[in-house]
């Protein structure tokens, strides 16, 4: 079957088999590797990219359930050579370690903001409460995304 | 020679300048260097490599803990349009690979010809066209499997009765794979004999999986042309891979190439060869296309290496004020259905008889009895070290189960028997050296950071409410690590010697590169090992380029687990940088015509004694090194130095640890109020990434300790084969860690530091269940304390976590 859906603002057509992961779409079909697959069964959030700018984890949706949608990947978060106020704050706050829930963490944490701009700690730790890391002991993420939160330029305002 | 530069005790370290880049030049914060990439998704991981004409490999597993295999019927798999090929156990057997050595002297199936012996086990290998494919073919599979009963309980596997895992050993009669032991049983027995108490304890160490967020995988390339082998792999130890492939398939050495990409976390997962990718290999070569396989996270839950399962006896004696005289314990190691454990060959236990602790006392004994069950194998990994964790686990339970008898606060209790500084270097009676510690100053400062007196008051307060809910409770541990395996002598994998090889380049603008045999899998290497080659040499850490992780272009080693890699590549590298230095010295003075003698070294320059004017900094000696200055007779051009570093000893980090909890008796959840933790590491090359660890290491802890068990029912079955089922700590759970540190360097480690990655993760989990515990006011049960568990715990029916059996 055909899909269409704009990602990172580039739109693109690709004939799929009805069964095809929407994540494997993203990897596999427009060669973005960079959202990572962690569990399967939709527990851990590796996987997870904004879909029309809500945080969805794309292994446990079809690509065919994305025809037609905005999806934004880690790739196409960044403006060009400057990152995203996230990025910025994960990398200033040792957010990330061996990098593989990162992407899907910070989309996460992109659209946690999105909802609750100015979260309290544990709001933040409730809203990325969908997405395991396994080497920070989360300490520094939450620092991030606090710190994001009172980044300037709207870091809380979605890609 | 070049002296030890070891920084002074006190924490204080002296500032360093600042590169123009803003970084320190030598130790301090630093952002990492790695980031930038994985911030952008430009991380790349096995499963991110693409290959023309690639091919996608699935493994078929078995779904019973035990059944003989009567026939495999793979022709509707093999009539797939998409399907490439289809290998089982009897195609591996006409290679000679149906079976390959573990790393402890025993073999393992690589797809199962006779019987399978665990749930999860690899039966056949597909390789289609793209994964989807590929599993689809799984379901085209017929096999005609014997039920057999299956061993599940390590308590009963040396029944007489008990089905034998391994008859395809000749003259096996029972599942015993070795009986172990370490200490003075003697000893042990005269002070136990005289002691005022003697306190005896059942307690688990649950069979747990380090579960990175990356699973296992790889792609394999034989390409037929050249011969050559190019396997990209998630693996912490890419040369010892390189050579096992060699001796498992019989392949030149030199035409293997391990690539060991970015790593999404290994914990001692990503150290074993698994049969997924024997199968990747024999798939390229069957079909001469590149083949990737990645598992799944149930294939990697079920299948890849588990850590502990150790059910350990422990008995400990002392006077009646306190003072420990000794402790002995008898340990009965679950090993699973092959004995697949990754450990220095001479240590069939690990360093579990390091068990003695942080304490001053002079009997010890150890006894460990290790069973194959119809599980599946490994037992090392987790960060571990080397089963330091269930060593701590069990030294630290012991002590709390004195202080319960005697009645008596467990940090006093600890403060009364912990070495003390004068000391060290401490040989324990199981004959580990520790080399430097200053125990009483960590935990005082844990207490101080705690509050601890603050603490027991208010627990008393709440204890003195009748409707004080819910529960307080604190929970000490006090950890004594030994990482940075190891002396050659005493401690090898398979024959390979623990010594790491290191390169260190400088090119001719005085930039430079650093070749490691050690694999980063989120630790940072890119960022630390270049502050500490700036350390010595004063280049700017932005300078020098970090490689690692391919085995055509680095120098041989064993890889990184149990905390290795700063104890033994990073002493490499700092040894590298000094010999560099030594050299740009001799350079320098021919340079500026004078003796070496008359030179002394500034950070990044070596300047002339009483004229600091006159003098030539690193850059240009580099320059001057590759020019045509005339060198002295015997000095060679270019600069650089190749370094083996054979380590003198482990080193030893330690700390003090505080875990409060809040436990509500109605429904039994625990919730960690707060974790103070206080680490000794030596100096710290970059204090973020030691923290960084350190919190990491905390959430293990506390999910092993509330959260995370493989458990199998009677048939077997592995109850612990998802994210669903296996549960792991989320940001709810974790407390906001706070953290402290002396410092204590290493004594014989060129740079003094110690190594931290482990530390926290064999530290933890005994503060968190010694924390429940004094909650709920009861002595002993086993983790994982789920609501369950504690409710049960509660009501005086404490449960065998391990087993869904009642």
């Amino acid at each position: 079957m055909e899909v269409s859906m704009t990602v990172n603002g580039s739109p693109r057509t690709d004939s799929v088999e009805p069964r095809l992961l929407l994540v494997h779409y993203l990897r596999d079909v427009a060669g973005l590797t960079g959202t990572n697959i962690g569990c399967d069964t939709s527990s851990c959030g590796a996987c997870t990219v904004l879909v029309d700018g809500e945080s969805v984890k794309s292994c446990t949706m079809l690509a065919a359930q994305a025809d037609g949608a905005e999806v934004t990947t880690i790739e196409g978060l960044a403006d060009g050579d400057r990152m995203h106020p996230m990025q910025e704050a994960f990398r200033e706050h040792h957010g990330l370690q061996c990098g593989y829930c990162t992407p899907g963490m910070v989309l996460a944490a992109v659209s946690l903001l999105k909802e609750v701009p100015d979260p309290t700690e544990a709001q933040v730790r409730e809203g990325l409460e969908g997405n395991l890391c396994r080497c920070t002991g989360y300490h520094n993420i939450v620092q991030a995304v606090l710190a994001a939160a009172k980044a300037p330029a709207g870091a809380g305002a979605g890609s | 020679m070049t002296t030890t530069e070891v920084p002074t005790a006190g924490g204080s370290p002296e500032p360093v300048p600042t590169s123009a880049a803003g970084n320190p030049i030598g130790f301090g914060r630093m952002l990492r260097k790695e980031d930038a990439r994985f911030l952008r998704g430009q991380g790349h991981y096995v499963d991110d490599v693409n290959l023309p004409g690639m091919l996608h490999g699935a493994v078929l597993r078995s779904s019973y803990a035990h059944a003989r295999i009567n026939a495999i019927d793979t022709s509707a798999a093999e009539a797939h349009p998409r399907v490439k090929a289809v290998i089982t156990g009897k195609t591996l057997e006409s290679l000679n690979l149906a079976w390959m050595p573990t790393l402890s002297g025993d073999v393992q199936s690589v797809l199962a010809t006779d019987k399978v012996r665990f749930q999860g086990q690899e039966v056949a290998f597909v390789v289609a066209d793209d994964e989807y494919a590929a599993r689809d073919a799984l379901e085209l599979i017929e096999v005609d499997y014997e039920p057999l009963p299956a061993v599940v309980d390590a308590r009963r596997a040396l029944d007489p009765d008990a089905a034998l895992v391994r008859d395809e050993v000749e003259g096996r009669t029972d599942n015993k794979i070795y009986d172990w032991e370490a200490g003075d049983a003697a000893a042990c027995d005269e002070v136990f004999a005289k002691a005022d108490v003697v306190v005896t304890e059942d307690m688990l160490y649950p069979r747990v999986h380090p579960a990175p967020m990356e699973t296992c995988g790889a792609v394999a390339h034989m390409d037929k042309v050249t011969g050559k082998l190019t396997i990209w792999t998630t693996t912490q130890a890419p040369h010892a891979h390189r050579t096992l492939y060699a001796i498992v398939a019989g392949l030149p050495e030199h035409k293997i190439q391990v690539i060991s990409p970015d790593i999404g976390g290994g914990f001692g997962n990503k150290v074993g060869i698994y049969p997924g990718y024997v199968c990747a290999i024999v798939g390229s070569i069957v079909t001469g296309a590149p083949v990737k396989w990645v598992e799944d996270r149930s294939e990697n839950l079920m299948s890849t290496s588990f850590a502990r399962d150790y059910h350990m006896k422990g008995s400990i004696a002392a006077t009646r004020d306190g003072r420990i005289l000794g402790l002995q314990v008898d340990v009965l190691a679950d090993h699973g259905a092959f004995n697949g454990v990754a450990q220095p060959t001479k240590f069939p236990a690990g360093f579990f008889h390091i068990f003695t602790g942080s304490y001053d006392y002079p009997a010890a004994h150890c006894k460990v009895t290790a069973v194959y069950t119809n599980k599946a194998p490994g037992g090392v990994a987790y960060a571990c070290s080397f089963r330091i964790t269930e060593a701590v686990y069990l030294v630290e339970r012991m002590v709390d189960c004195l202080a319960f008898e005697l009645k008596m606060d467990p940090a006093e209790l600890r403060m009364k028997n912990l070495l003390r500084p004068e000391q060290f270097p401490y040989t324990t009676p199981t004959g580990w050296e520790y080399d430097s510690g200053n125990y009483p100053r960590a935990l005082e400062e844990s207490m101080r950071i705690a509050g601890y007196e603050e603490l027991r008051a208010e627990q008393a307060a709440r204890r003195a409410d009748p409707a004080g809910k819910p529960l307080m409770g604190i929970g000490i541990s006090f950890f004594t690590e030994g990482v940075g395996a190891g002396p050659r002598k005493h401690m090898d994998i398979l024959g390979l010697g623990m010594a790491d090889g290191c390169e260190l380049r400088l090119h001719p603008t005085g930039k430079a590169q650093l070749r490691l045999s050690v694999q980063t899998q989120g630790q940072g290497h890119e960022t630390t090992f270049a502050q500490i080659v700036s350390h010595v040499l004063g280049i700017p850490p932005e300078d020098i380029e970090v490689l690692h992780g391919d085995t055509d272009n680095t120098p041989f080693g064993l890889g990184t687990y149990g905390s290795r890699s700063t104890p033994v590549s990073g002493a490499a590298a700092a040894v590298a940088a000094q010999r560099v230095r030594d050299k740009a010295r001799v350079i320098a003075a021919t340079a500026l015509e004078c003796s070496p003698d008359d030179l002394e070294w500034e950070h990044g320059r070596w300047r002339v004694k009483g004229d600091p004017e006159q003098g030539k900094t690193i850059q240009e000696i580099a320059f001057a090194a590759h020019g045509s200055l005339e060198l002295p007779e015997g000095v060679e051009g270019h600069l650089d130095a190749s370094v083996v570093y054979d380590p003198p000893n482990l080193t030893y980090p330690f700390g003090a640890y505080i875990c409060v909890v809040d436990v509500d008796p109605d429904t039994g959840e625990v919730k960690v109020r707060r974790f103070v933790a206080v680490d000794d590491c030596g100096p710290r090359i970059n204090p973020m990434v030691v923290e960084g660890q350190v919190h990491g290491g905390l959430a293990d802890g506390l999910g092993m300790a509330l959260m995370e068990v493989i458990a199998f029912d009677e048939d077997g079955n592995n109850l612990g084969g998802s994210f669903m089922d296996y549960l792991l700590p989320t940001s709810m759970e974790c407390p906001s860690w706070e953290l402290g540190q002396t410092v204590t360097p290493s004594p014989h480690h060129p740079i003094g530091t110690k190594g931290v990655g482990e530390s926290a993760t064999v530290g933890s989990p005994a503060a968190v269940v010694n924390a429940v515990l004094d909650a709920l006011q009861i002595r002993a049960a086993d983790m994982p304390f789920t609501p369950a568990a504690v409710w049960r715990a509660l009501q005086g029916r404490p449960l065998r976590t391990d087993l869904a059996i009642e």
